[in-house]
C-alpha cells in the first residue's frame, strides 16, 4: 500500500520533480548563473508568449488531441497589423490594441468555423492558416521590418525594452538593490496563498470531504510559498516585476479558473473524453470546438503584442515555431495526446521546463542546433510516458 | 461415422466479472454444416473468437482439437494457417480498395517488395467465379452492394485455403434473394467437402441448410440436434434456446400505474448513410406513469435507433412522427430539449456513448445536469461533491471515493454511474437500453431494484432488452420489435418467451 502511494505521488508530480532536477542540474552546470536575478527575470520575459499560447493550445488539445498549427503565423500577422498601425499610421495605442484583438479573434473564429461546424480536420485548417497568414504577414510588412521603438508606452505595457518593469513609486522607502513593490507583492501573494489553502482545507474538513494528510498539506504549502518567496526576491534584485508577468499571470489565473470551475471549462474535458457521450448529455459539442479555436486566435493576438513589444518591431519571420513551443509545453505538462486530460498549471510547468532547458543550455553555450535536439527528445519522452503509463506500464501496444 | 474435424472441449472463458463461456463442448464433423444458435449474449461469438485465436491460447480454459491435433492459436493468422477462416457479421472490407486488393489483404501475391497484380487479379477472378460473383476484381468495394460484399468475403476466405468456414450472421444484412443465393452456395460447398459453422438467428434458414444444430444458452452448450434423428422445427429449436426457469431473479413491486405519460405516434426513421433504408418503420408506442414497458427483439431490430431518434434526434435522418408528453405534442429537436422535457436515454454502450472514462465518478454524475449545480456558469464544487456522494449511496456504487476515474470501475458499477448521471438529470421518462448487458447477476438484481424504485416514484421506464427473462420478469407491458417494425404488443400476463420468439420469427 505504502509503495503504491509513493508511486502515485511520483506519477502525479512527475513533471515538477523533473523540473526541479533539471533546474538543479543547470544550476550546477552553469555555476549557479541560472539562479542569478537577471536570468530568473529573463526566464519570464523570454517565455511569456509560450505561457500565453500554451494555455490556449491546451483548450484545443483538450477537445481531443487537436492542435493549432497556425498560431505562429497568426502571431506574426497580428503583430504586423499592430506595428503598421502604430508606427506607420500613428494610430492611438489603445485603438491599435483593440484592432489587434479583433483581428486575432476573427482569424480564430474563421478557422474555428471550418473545424467546428464543417468538421474539416483541425490539422488541415490550421496548416492552411499557417501558410496563409505567414504570407499575409509578408504582404502587410512589404517584407520589411517595422520598428515600434518610438511607441514607448505600448512597448512598456507589454514588457519590451529596458525599463518594462513596475518601478518603485517615489514615496516608497528606498532599499538599496531591491525593488520594494516586488517584495510587497511577493509577501502579499504568500499570505493570500496560505490563507486560501487554509480556508479551503477547513471547509473541506467541516463538510467531511476527503483531504490530504496534515503533513503533506503543510509540506506542499510551505514549498510553494518558498518558491514564490525565492522567485519574487530574485525579481526584486533585478529591477522588479516585469510588466509582461502581469499579462501571463492574468491569462493563467483566468484560464485556470475557467477550466477547473466553470461549466464551459468542464465541456472541453467532456468532449475530449468522449464526444458521443457529451453530445448525448445535451451539450452542443460543435460550440465547444468553436470556442477552443476562436479563443486560440484571441490569445495569439495577446501573444503578438507581447512579441512585438519585446522585440520592439515586427518582422515577417516572427513567430516561427511558436506553435511547436506551445504544443510541446502542453504535452510535456501532462495534457493527453488523445484529449480529455491536462490542466493549466500542468501546462505552465511544461512551459517552464522548456524555458529552463532553453535558458540553461544557452548559458552553457550549447549549440543552437543541439538545443533543438534536446527539446525534441524531451517532448518525445514526455508523450511516451503519458501513453505508456495510461496503458498500465506496458510498452508495446497489443491492439 | 465421418471424421471429426473440430472438437472444442470444455471451453471456459471469463471476462472481468462475467463468465462468458462455461464448459462449452462442440463437435463438428468433416463436410457438414453445423449451426450455432442461441440468444444474444449467449456466447456464440465468444466461442468463435476463441476458435479463431482472437482470444489467444491461455486466455481461456479447455482444448481445441482440430484435425486430430491440439491447437494453440495466438493470433488469427495461426488459425487461418490451419484453414479456419471466420467471416464476421460486420464485413471487414476496405471500401476504397478493389475486390482483388481486399481479397489478398495481408495475404498478398508476389514478393515482399513487389506485389504481383496480374496473379492477384487472376486468382481473385477464379475465386469470384466459384462464389458466382460476376464482377471483375478491379471494381471498388464501395461500388457493390452488401450481398455481393458478403460473397467477396467468402471468396476471400476461399483464397486463404479455408477448410473450415465460420459465418457469423451471414444473412443479417442481406435481402431475401441474396440470402437464398448464399445458402445455396453453402450447400454447394458442402457437396465439395467444405465444413462450415453458421451462426444465425434466422431459424428457417438454419433448419434448411444445417446438418446439426448446437444450442448455446447462458454460456453453456445445452444440446446438439441432428437432422437425421431430431425434429428440426422452429418450435423445437426455440425451446432449446429459451428453456429456462425464471426464479426469484426479479424483485417484486407494487403496481401503481397511472395515465399515459408519453406517447410516440407513427415514428419513422431512415438510416443516416443509406438514405433509402427505413430503420424504424411507422412505430407507435406509449408508456404510462409508474409503468415499466419493455421492447423485446433481436439485435438490429431498430430498438436502439427508435430510442435515440426520439431522444433529441440523436440518430437517423428524415425522422417523421409525433411525440406527446402528458397529452401535449412536443418537438424534441436536440438532446438538450429532450432533457428539458424530462426525458433520459441510458445508452446500451456505456463505454462508447455513455461515460467519460477518463473523468471521475463525480464529474460523470453531474454532466447531464451541470446547470443545476452551477451559477452563471461557475460550478459549485461542494454541491457537486454532495450530489456525487448522494447518488453513490443511493445506488450503492462500490468505489473508494467519487474522485475515482470511471474507467477503472467494473461493468456493474459503471452502469450504476450511468444511471446516477441520468437520475440526477431528474427525468420523468427513462429509456434504459440494455441496462444489464455484460454485468453479473448480483449487480443486475440491484439495477432491477433501482428500476422498481423509479416507477414507485411515479416515473415511467421504457426498457430495451435482448434478454427475454429480464423483459418478462420486469415489465408490465411488452412491445415486440423486428426489422424496424412493431410486430406485437403483449400484456405481461400473456407473454412467454415462446410467444415473443415466435412473433419475431414469424415476421423474419
Amino acid at each position: 500500500m505504502k509503495k503504491g502511494k509513493n508511486l502515485d505521488f511520483i506519477k502525479k508530480y512527475t513533471m515538477i520533480i523533473v523540473l526541479v532536477l533539471v533546474y538543479i542540474f543547470f544550476a550546477i552546470e552553469t555555476g549557479g548563473s541560472i539562479l542569478l536575478p537577471m536570468n530568473v527575470s529573463s526566464l519570464i520575459s523570454q517565455n511569456a508568449y509560450v505561457f500565453i499560447l500554451a494555455t490556449g493550445m491546451l483548450l484545443c488539445i483538450l477537445t481531443g488531441g487537436n492542435i493549432d498549427l497556425s498560431v505562429g503565423s497568426v502571431v506574426c500577422f497580428v503583430g504586423a497589423v499592430g506595428a503598421v498601425l502604430m508606427a506607420n499610421l500613428k494610430v492611438n495605442m489603445f485603438v491599435a490594441i483593440l484592432v489587434m484583438i479583433i483581428v486575432g479573434t476573427a482569424i480564430g473564429a474563421f478557422q474555428a468555423f471550418w473545424i467546428a461546424y464543417v468538421r474539416i480536420p483541425p490539422f488541415i485548417v490550421t496548416l492552411a492558416g499557417m501558410l496563409a497568414f505567414r504570407g499575409l504577414s509578408n504582404v502587410m510588412l512589404n517584407g520589411l521590418t517595422v520598428s515600434i521603438k518610438d511607441c514607448t508606452s505600448f512597448v512598456k505595457l507589454f514588457g519590451g525594452g529596458a525599463d518594462c518593469f513596475i518601478p518603485d513609486p517615489q514615496i516608497f522607502v528606498k532599499v538599496e538593490g531591491f525593488n520594494v513593490v516586488c517584495l510587497i507583492v511577493g509577501a502579499v501573494s504568500i499570505i493570500v496563498f496560505i490563507a486560501m489553502q487554509l480556508t479551503s482545507r477547513r471547509t473541506k474538513i467541516k463538510k467531511n470531504y476527503a483531504v490530504e494528510g496534515a503533513a503533506a498539506f503543510w509540506i506542499k504549502t510551505v514549498l510553494i510559498s518558498a518558491v514564490i518567496c525565492a522567485f519574487t526576491v530574485q525579481l526584486s534584485r533585478h529591477k522588479g516585476i516585469p510588466t509582461v508577468l502581469i499579462w501571463v499571470l492574468l491569462v493563467v489565473l483566468v484560464y485556470g479558473y475557467i477550466t477547473s470551475n466553470t461549466t464551459t471549462g468542464r465541456y472541453f474535458y467532456a468532449v475530449g473524453g468522449n464526444e458521443k457521450a457529451t453530445k448525448l448529455s445535451g451539450i452542443n459539442t460543435n460550440k465547444v470546438y468553436f470556442l477552443a479555436y476562436t479563443n486560440m486566435g484571441f490569445l495569439a493576438a495577446l501573444a503578438a503584442m507581447v512579441t512585438i513589444a519585446r522585440l520592439t518591431s515586427a518582422q515577417p519571420t516572427y513567430g516561427q515555431n511558436y506553435e511547436m513551443d506551445a504544443i510541446g509545453s502542453c504535452f510535456i505538462g501532462g495534457a493527453s495526446a488523445y484529449g480529455g486530460t491536462g490542466t493549466v498549471p500542468g501546462v505552465i510547468v511544461g512551459a517552464v521546463l522548456m524555458g529552463v532547458i532553453n535558458l540553461g543550455m544557452s548559458l552553457m553555450g550549447v549549440d543552437q542546433n543541439m538545443q533543438k535536439v534536446v527539446k525534441g527528445l524531451v517532448l518525445l519522452a514526455a508523450v511516451i510516458f503519458d501513453v505508456v503509463s495510461k496503458r498500465g506500464g506496458k510498452m508495446i501496444s497489443k491492439d | 461415422m465421418a471424421k471429426i474435424l473440430l472438437e472444442m472441449k470444455s471451453i471456459t472463458k471469463t471476462f472481468p466479472g462475467v463468465k462468458a463461456l462455461d464448459n462449452v463442448n462442440l463437435k463438428v464433423e468433416e463436410g457438414e454444416i453445423h449451426a450455432l444458435v442461441g440468444e444474444n449474449g449467449a456466447g456464440k461469438s465468444t466461442l468463435m473468437n476463441v476458435l479463431s485465436g482472437i482470444y489467444p491460447y491461455g486466455s481461456y480454459e479447455g482444448d481445441i482439437i482440430y484435425d486430430g491435433e491440439v491447437c494453440k492459436f495466438n493470433t488469427i493468422k495461426d488459425s487461418e494457417a490451419k484453414g479456419i477462416v471466420i467471416i464476421h457479421q460486420e464485413l471487414a472490407l476496405i471500401p476504397y480498395m478493389t475486390i482483388g486488393e481486399n481479397m489478398f489483404l495481408g495475404n498478398e501475391r508476389g514478393s515482399k517488395f513487389k506485389i504481383n497484380w496480374n496473379e492477384t487479379n487472376e486468382l481473385a477472378a477464379k475465386y469470384l467465379d466459384i462464389v458466382g460473383l460476376k464482377e471483375t476484381p478491379q471494381v471498388l468495394i464501395k461500388d457493390i452492394g452488401v450481398g455481393k460484399q458478403q460473397l467477396v468475403e467468402i471468396a476471400k476466405a476461399l483464397a486463404k485455403n479455408a477448410k473450415l468456414l465460420i459465418l457469423d450472421e451471414p444473412t443479417a444484412s442481406l435481402n431475401e434473394d441474396d440470402s437464398k443465393a448464399l445458402l445455396e452456395l453453402l450447400l454447394k460447398f458442402k457437396k465439395e467437402g467444405m465444413t462450415s459453422i453458421i451462426i444465425s438467428h434466422k431459424l428457417n434458414e438454419i433448419s434448411y441448410v444445417a446438418d446439426k444444430i448446437t444450442v448455446i444458452r447462458d454460456g453453456s452448450t445445452i444440446e446438439t440436434l441432428d437432422k437425421k434423428v431430431d425434429d428440426f422445427s422452429e418450435a423445437r429449436i426455440i425451446k432449446g434456446m429459451v428453456g429456462r426457469e425464471i426464479a426469484d431473479r426479479f424483485p417484486k413491486r407494487e403496481k401503481n400505474i397511472g395515465d399515459v405519460k408519453m406517447e410516440i405516434k407513427d415514428w419513422t426513421v431512415y438510416h443516416p448513410l443509406y438514405s433509402e433504408r427505413k430503420v424504424v418503420d411507422n412505430v407507435s408506442i406509449n408508456v404510462k406513469k409508474g409503468e415499466i414497458v419493455g421492447i423485446a427483439g433481436l439485435m438490429g431490430a431498430g430498438r436502439t435507433e427508435l430510442a435515440m431518434s426520439v431522444f433529441g434526434k440523436s440518430y437517423g435522418d428524415n425522422i417523421s412522427g409525433q411525440i406527446f408528453i402528458d397529452g401535449e405534442e412536443v418537438n424534441l429537436e436536440t438532446v438538450a430539449s429532450a432533457i428539458d422535457h424530462k426525458l433520459a436515454y441510458v445508452t446500451e454502450d456505456r463505454k462508447g456513448n455513455g461515460l467519460i472514462l477518463s473523468n471521475s465518478i463525480k464529474v460523470n454524475t453531474s454532466l447531464a445536469n451541470l446547470d443545476e449545480i452551477s451559477k452563471k456558469g461557475v460550478i459549485n464544487k461542494d454541491e457537486e461533491y454532495r450530489v456525487g456522494t448522494e447518488y453513490r449511496e443511493k445506488l450503492k456504487i462500490k468505489c473508494p471515493t467519487i474522485e475515482q476515474n470511471v474507467g477503472n470501475l467494473s461493468g456493474g458499477n459503471m452502469q450504476k454511474v450511468l444511471l446516477a448521471k441520468w437520475m440526477f438529470a431528474k427525468p420523468d421518462v427513462l429509456i434504459l437500453d440494455e441496462p444489464t448487458r455484460g454485468i453479473d447477476v448480483g449487480a443486475k438484481y440491484e439495477i432491477y431494484c433501482i428500476m422498481n424504485q423509479l416507477v414507485a416514484e411515479g416515473k415511467s421506464v421504457i426498457m430495451i432488452s435482448s434478454e427475454m427473462p429480464e423483459i418478462l420478469g420486469m415489465c408490465d407491458r411488452i412491445y415486440v420489435m423486428n426489422e424496424g417494425k412493431m410486430v406485437g404488443e403483449l400484456d405481461a400476463s400473456e407473454a412467454t418467451q415462446e410467444v415473443i420468439m415466435s412473433q419475431i420469427i414469424k415476421t423474419s
